[in-house]
């Protein structure tokens, strides 16, 4: 049984809770036990660093700092708040004197022992894919994802130290195993307008329209992706001319190892993913 | 007196921007490019040049993401994404604000939202949010069909230790 403490983020249980619910229910079924921070709050996400940066390190500091006292490693499904923790990790160890100052507001030293997680890498590198295997009750045969990783699991390289950041590869590697054919693209990393959605959304909507158009380039029948907010983009602002069905990459994990929950998932979507998952029989 | 450029690389705290010599790697690889009033390495020279002005109250500085594309690629490795960050806290701490309004809108009322429970109650930062835009109407019917979908639960748990979050917003305060 591997044992990781759990952040979860504020959009897993709100806009993104196929994500939150899916993450439990494929982590119970892999053996990983998750241990819920306590009293977690908000990572500051995009909108601390874009406009307070002692701010933007101290929220991600307070939860770190909660972490630690179970020892464990923190898995953190969401991209962005991956990010966040990763990045306040870089400037704690970094800039002593910012350390000092952030631990006397939050109340609590930070030691640094432990390691932020995402779910991708503990199943790839943790759990291992023979595992995965062993465990699969159904071949995803005819689902073609293009595997969309985004911005924020991959960069700054020397922060995220996640997978290639320019070809990244996991994803992939997982799509293969439960028996989907992944398709190369040129497009895993390209921004799809993150917070701006709600701002400037015509920006996001030609972004977005970019990514489907080139997908459906590549062959691919859906996407899969580790974000919710790229989850939000990719299926609320695509043009129905171009749009495919989305997937939360454990959302497709659950349904390979034949777990109850992905019917209700996909009721959850936008873009309905039920016809193209009924006509190759797997619904 | 400092220069803009000093006070500019003094506020990032890393690579001086003034590495840059310009190959536009980051300008080819940024997602909003087509959108900016201003390429970013253009931003840089006119940092260079003390245009503070021009800088701090362009569209640019706004509308970067923060997909750290730029910083991944540059030769130099000039941390251009977070120079966009302390461009933006600049124009805030020097009471600019922001020349693309709504987007400051929306990271105001996200970060306010932290302040009243700890955790993003989203319903509710929206609400924040589209009255502080004045945008009311726009994706109603999404928000509806998320609403049906018990995706924006108007109850949501929140942080216990509020004191906590508090003090944590009062002392970086800028």
């Amino acid at each position: 049984m591997l044992k990781v403490s759990y952040y979860p983020g504020c959009t897993l249980h709100g806009t993104a809770k196929e994500y939150g619910q899916s993450v439990v229910a494929v982590s119970e079924a892999l053996g990983i036990e998750l241990k819920e921070i306590e009293d977690w709050s908000c990572c500051g996400a995009t909108s601390a660093h874009s406009t307070n940066f002692k701010l933007s390190v101290a929220l991600p500091a307070r939860n770190l700092i909660a972490a630690e006292k179970h020892a464990l490693d923190v898995m953190v499904p969401c991209a962005a708040c991956f990010n966040r923790f990763k990045t306040a990790e870089h400037y704690l160890k970094k800039d002593k004197d910012l350390r000092t100052e952030l631990e006397g507001i939050i109340g609590g030293k930070y030691q640094g022992g432990i390691t932020v997680r995402n779910p991708i890498d503990i199943i790839c590198n943790d759990i291992g894919l023979d595992t995965l295997v062993g465990k699969m009750k159904v071949k995803l045969a005819g689902l073609k994802p293009v595997s969309y990783y985004g911005c924020l699991l991959l960069r700054p390289p020397e922060v995220c130290q996640f997978d290639n950041y320019e070809n990244p590869v996991m994803l992939d590697k997982i799509m293969a195993t439960l028996g989907a054919e992944p398709k190369p693209w040129s497009y895993k990393t390209d921004c799809c307008g993150g917070s701006l959605t709600i701002s400037k959304t015509d920006i996001v909507v030609k972004l977005v329209n970019k990514l489907m158009t080139m997908a459906r380039e590549a062959g691919a029948n859906c996407l899969v992706v580790a974000c919710p907010v790229c989850m939000a983009n990719l299926d609320m602002r695509a043009g129905e001319h171009v749009r495919l069905p989305v997937f939360y990459f454990t959302e497709l994990v659950a349904l390979a190892l034949g777990l109850k929950g992905p019917g209700g998932w996909f009721k959850l979507h936008h873009i309905d993913p039920r016809p193209l998952l009924t006509g190759l029989g797997l619904n | 007196m400092k220069t803009f450029l000093e006070e500019v690389n003094e506020k990032i705290d890393g690579v001086p921007i003034q590495r840059c010599y310009h190959c536009r790697k980051c300008t080819a690889g940024c997602p909003v490019t087509f959108a900016m009033e201003h390429n970013i390495n253009k931003i840089i020279k006119m940092i260079q040049l003390g245009r503070r002005d021009e800088v701090m109250g362009s569209s640019t500085i706004w509308l970067c993401v923060s997909c750290e594309t730029c910083i991944t690629r540059c030769p130099n490795e000039v941390d251009i994404a977070r120079m966009m960050d302390a461009l933006r806290q600049m124009a805030i701490e020097s009471g600019l604000g922001a020349k693309e309004k709504n987007i400051l809108k929306f990271h105001e009322a996200f970060l306010s939202n932290i302040r009243l429970g700890g955790r993003i109650n989203e319903p509710v930062m929206m609400v924040q949010y589209k009255l502080k835009s004045g945008d009311l109407f726009s994706d109603m019917a999404m928000g509806i069909d998320m609403f049906m979908k018990g995706k924006l639960s108007l109850v949501a748990p929140r942080t216990e230790d509020m004191k906590a979050l508090r003090r944590i917003f009062e002392n970086t305060k800028q």
